[in-house]
């Protein structure tokens, strides 16, 4: 539900107001410290997916609201290498400590590192540890991420239910099937309907057309059909054609005209991909979703929103009512400690960094943390489990020259099929994981020499006709599945260590459970199976011991969990609407709040969710209930 | 990374060391040393290119730490990746598309797995020199083409190369990997290797008919 700015204004949210821009920006006019407002109708700790969805709706229905971003001002317009070389870039591109998905990726200052601001661990063993990647840029990990956008299905909101593990969420698909919706048709999501079980459809209309199989895709879609592994066009955030601006802004803000004059002006902006460069480097286009060119930009022209970069959060501030009355933040441009007020706050730092601002957050009323009475903020974070399996097949040898950029990221993927299986008791593990592959004859960078045992001493011309031979041979099959929270999973503040702004730092603690260690075996063999029913050879060395098979927690990026929503205030730290049971005014809009970690990848959920939130706070600050 | 198995998927390879690494240690903490094998390959003191480099610009090999190789070095490695990747009818020689300047840049920067490298090119280099000048008298950039190709048969191939020349075939097939890579990093390389994308589009029509006849699949998306 959304209310028409002059509908909130009567409500007396909407003020006089020095930063108006009625026209989308080319550059996101962000202010500095000294430009803020002595309070906002909410202030939103984080500019990725939950901020920026969470801003998205606030400000586009009247609500005078500030983002706070702990990294700098980050334009993808300006800033992306969209048709750079490898060969133009240090290292061929390469992954170093500085850039560590390699030097062309969107991510600036962020990483499983961040300079001065570390993180511990509790163990020196490393499959007990967590590698936390963290992006300190306007938008987050949107502008780098692989745009995969998977609805949870029906069982994921309910996996307690179903098997006796974890939690139930306290809302169903029914709930968040609306704001799913309305998230595919504001981001622009590719891919088919195909009826599955609990992989849900859209509505008719919604998705847009997905792109064509790529040849590795097309050989492995066909092998899969004799193993039974689904292998279907996946669904992706990128514009496989322009968004109509003329009816879907009229779907997303029915009673809102200017709300859908802006999102208008901002969908023409973005132009459909035109079919190269990876999305991982962002896009300057703006074909693919970030929160930078889809979010921002229409809440920026709504004259409601604020931007504060390099405002490094420390606390949520609780007045005497016990409400939180606004954040503590340090701005890393001077060093300063500064506070601002918000009649909302909401926290959207990702599921580590939430619990963080959570847990130091301390005073006399909350001694444990603010939303923290039931002692349960840091508890029970998850990440996806991830195996890798590549192979190389000789059916994809020396094929004749053709261009397989595509949409920049994967076309197919395998959807969970073995439900029926799993429910008659025949896998040693519970819950699902998908499928990605990759296989293509993509842009050559450091990756690209053939590898050793295959050239038999090759050099001179026989090395490059090796190489033309195997180029775009080599298949890999990633496992995305389901991780189970457990009690050894969390976050909590080091009691020592603090990082540069004189802030407790997170310490981590992980363990796999045997339902994580048995999903990755079973991974590897089927992904084996697959490339040897392709008619090729495994290439990665076949482990027998799973801790080996599995990817290290944090490796996948999709961090969950943390601030866990749930029906019992003591049980849980927020009810189904993303608020905390402590203090009804904190909202927490990023992945914190997850009961579960579906193998669908979170980046639409934490978008629907967040949309949701906020019309949620719409709706209470109208009845005044905030 | 340089992964000896094509990276395909994303994100990228990672291996578990990197990652623990990577998250453990900050860059600056990273032991000094820990990587180099011969004293006098000493590393450099030069930074990296930071966390927040302008992504938009051309870089070539130099605009981030100085380099490394002198002039003889550079003859050397120019005369050996046109060894590995001659002038043919794949395209032009390895040297001719800035392939050395590449591997000069690798092997100075300050990142674990370049300072990795860094002593094993620069023995390799050495070696292969005095390697040259004992068979045949001269350096290996003096000596014919037969010459060369004598000595690199004798490292090319690690199952069949004498076990005195293990540290020169370790050398022969980390140089041998860096100058591919860079060579079909290159516009040339594309050529040679078939890459033909990286160029906007206003379809994408997936594979062209005679390779779905070859794989014997047909195009399932309409």
């Amino acid at each position: 539900m959304s209310f028409g700015a002059s509908g909130l204004a009567e409500l007396g949210f909407a003020r006089n107001h020095p930063h108006l821009f009625f026209v989308i920006p080319l550059s996101m006019p962000l202010i500095q410290s000294q430009q803020l407002q002595s309070d906002y109708d909410a202030v939103i700790v984080g500019s990725g997916a939950g901020g920026g969805q969470t801003a998205y709706t606030l400000t586009l229905a009247g609500m005078k609201c500030l983002i706070l971003e702990a990294g700098r001002n980050y334009d993808p317009v300006t800033e992306t290498a969209m048709f750079q070389r490898e060969d133009q870039a240090p290292l061929l591109g390469a992954a170093t400590p500085d850039k560590h998905f390699g030097f062309h990726d969107a991510t600036v200052d962020g990483g499983w590192s961040v300079p001065g601001e570390p993180y511990t661990q509790a163990s020196e063993k490393p499959e007990e540890q967590f590698a936390w990647w963290r992006a300190r840029m306007l938008g987050g990990r949107t502008n780098h991420w692989g745009r995969i956008s998977l609805r949870n299905g029906p069982y994921d909101f309910k996996p307690y239910s179903r098997d006796g593990l974890g939690f139930d969420w306290p809302i169903d698909y029914a709930d968040v099937e609306p704001y799913y919706t309305k998230t595919e048709l504001l981001v622009g999501v590719y891919g088919t309907n195909e009826g599955l079980e609990n992989t849900p459809d859209s509505p008719p209309g919604v998705l847009l057309p997905p792109p064509k199989g790529r040849a590795a895709e097309l050989l492995a879609q066909k092998h899969g059909r004799s193993l039974g592994v689904p292998i279907l066009p996946i669904h992706r955030a990128v514009l496989t054609r322009a968004l109509d601006a003329d009816t879907i802004p009229a779907k997303l803000h029915p009673n809102n005209p200017r709300a859908q004059r802006l999102v208008a002006q901002s969908m023409r902006e973005r132009a459909a991909c035109f079919w190269a460069t990876p999305c991982g480097r962002g896009c300057s286009i703006k074909a693919n979703y970030q929160s930078t060119t889809v979010h921002l930009p229409p809440a920026l022209a709504s004259g409601n929103l604020d931007i504060l970069p390099n405002a490094h959060v420390r606390e949520v501030l609780v007045g005497k009512d016990g409400k939180a009355a606004g954040v503590l933040f340090i701005d890393k441009t001077t060093g300063a400690e500064m506070r601002v007020k918000g009649r909302v706050v909401v926290l959207a730092a990702s599921s580590g960094e939430t619990a963080r601002i959570l847990l130091n957050s301390k005073n006399a009323q909350f001694p444990q943390g603010v939303a923290n009475s039931s002692g349960l903020v840091g508890r029970y974070i998850m990440d996806t489990v991830g195996a890798n399996v590549s192979g190389q097949i000789p059916l994809l040898e020396n094929l004749p020259p053709h261009n397989e950029d595509g949409a920049g990221g994967s076309h197919f993927y395998a959807p969970w099929w073995l439900y029926q299986q799993q429910k008659a008791g025949k896998l040693d593990f519970a819950r699902g994981y998908h499928i990605e592959m990759g296989g293509s004859r993509k842009m050559p960078g450091s990756g690209s020499s053939v590898p050793e045992d295959l050239l038999g001493g090759a050099f001179g011309t026989p090395l490059k006709e090796a190489a033309r031979r195997y180029y775009g041979s080599f298949v890999s099959f990633s496992c995305r599945g389901e991780m189970i929270p457990n009690e050894g999973s969390f976050a909590e503040l080091d009691p020592e260590v603090k990082d540069q702004w004189g802030v407790p730092v997170m310490r981590w603690h992980w363990k796999w459970s045997d339902h994580e260690l048995n999903m990755a075996r079973h991974a590897q063999q089927t992904f084996s199976e697959l490339i040897e029913a392709m008619g090729g050879t495994v290439r990665s060395r076949k482990q027998k011991d799973p801790r080996q098979i599995i990817e290290p927690g944090g490796k996948i990026i999709h961090e969950v969990g943390g601030a866990l929503m749930g029906a019992d205030p003591k049980k849980s730290v927020c009810n189904g609407w993303n608020q905390t049971w402590d203090v009804k005014n904190l909202f927490l809009c990023d992945a914190s709040s997850f009961p579960s970690n579906a193998d669908k990848n979170p980046t639409l959920t934490i978008m629907a969710l967040a949309w949701r939130a906020a019309d949620y706070i719409l709706e209470q600050a109208r009845k005044g209930d905030l | 990374m340089f992964d000896s198995t094509p990276s395909l998927s994303e994100p990228p390879r990672m291996s578990r060391r990197d990652l623990l690494q990577w998250f453990t240690a900050a860059s600056a903490a990273l032991a000094l040393g820990q990587w180099t094998a011969s004293a006098d390959t000493a590393e450099s003191t030069a930074k990296g290119y930071g966390t927040d480099p302008d992504l938009s610009k051309i870089y070539k090999p130099g605009d981030f730490w100085p380099l490394t190789l002198d002039e003889a070095q550079r003859k050397t490695v120019a005369s050996l990746a046109d060894v590995i990747l001659p002038a043919d009818h794949l395209g032009p020689a390895a040297s001719a598309v800035g392939v050395p300047a590449f591997l000069d840049e690798w092997i100075s920067a300050p990142y674990p797995h370049q300072k990795a490298d860094r002593p094993v090119i620069l023995d390799g280099l050495r070696w292969i020199d005095e390697e040259s000048r004992r068979r045949f008298g001269k350096e290996f950039h003096a000596v014919s083409d037969a010459e060369r190709h004598q000595i690199c048969s004798d490292i090319a191939h690690a199952p069949a190369a004498k076990p005195e020349l293990k540290a020169a075939v370790r050398f022969f097939s980390r140089f041998r990997a860096l100058c591919s890579a860079a060579y079909f990093a290159t516009p040339e390389g594309w050529k040679a290797i078939g890459y033909v994308g990286n160029v906007p589009t206003v379809t994408f029509d997936g594979p062209p008919p005679e390779v779905l006849a070859r794989l014997g699949v047909e195009q399932t998306v309409q």
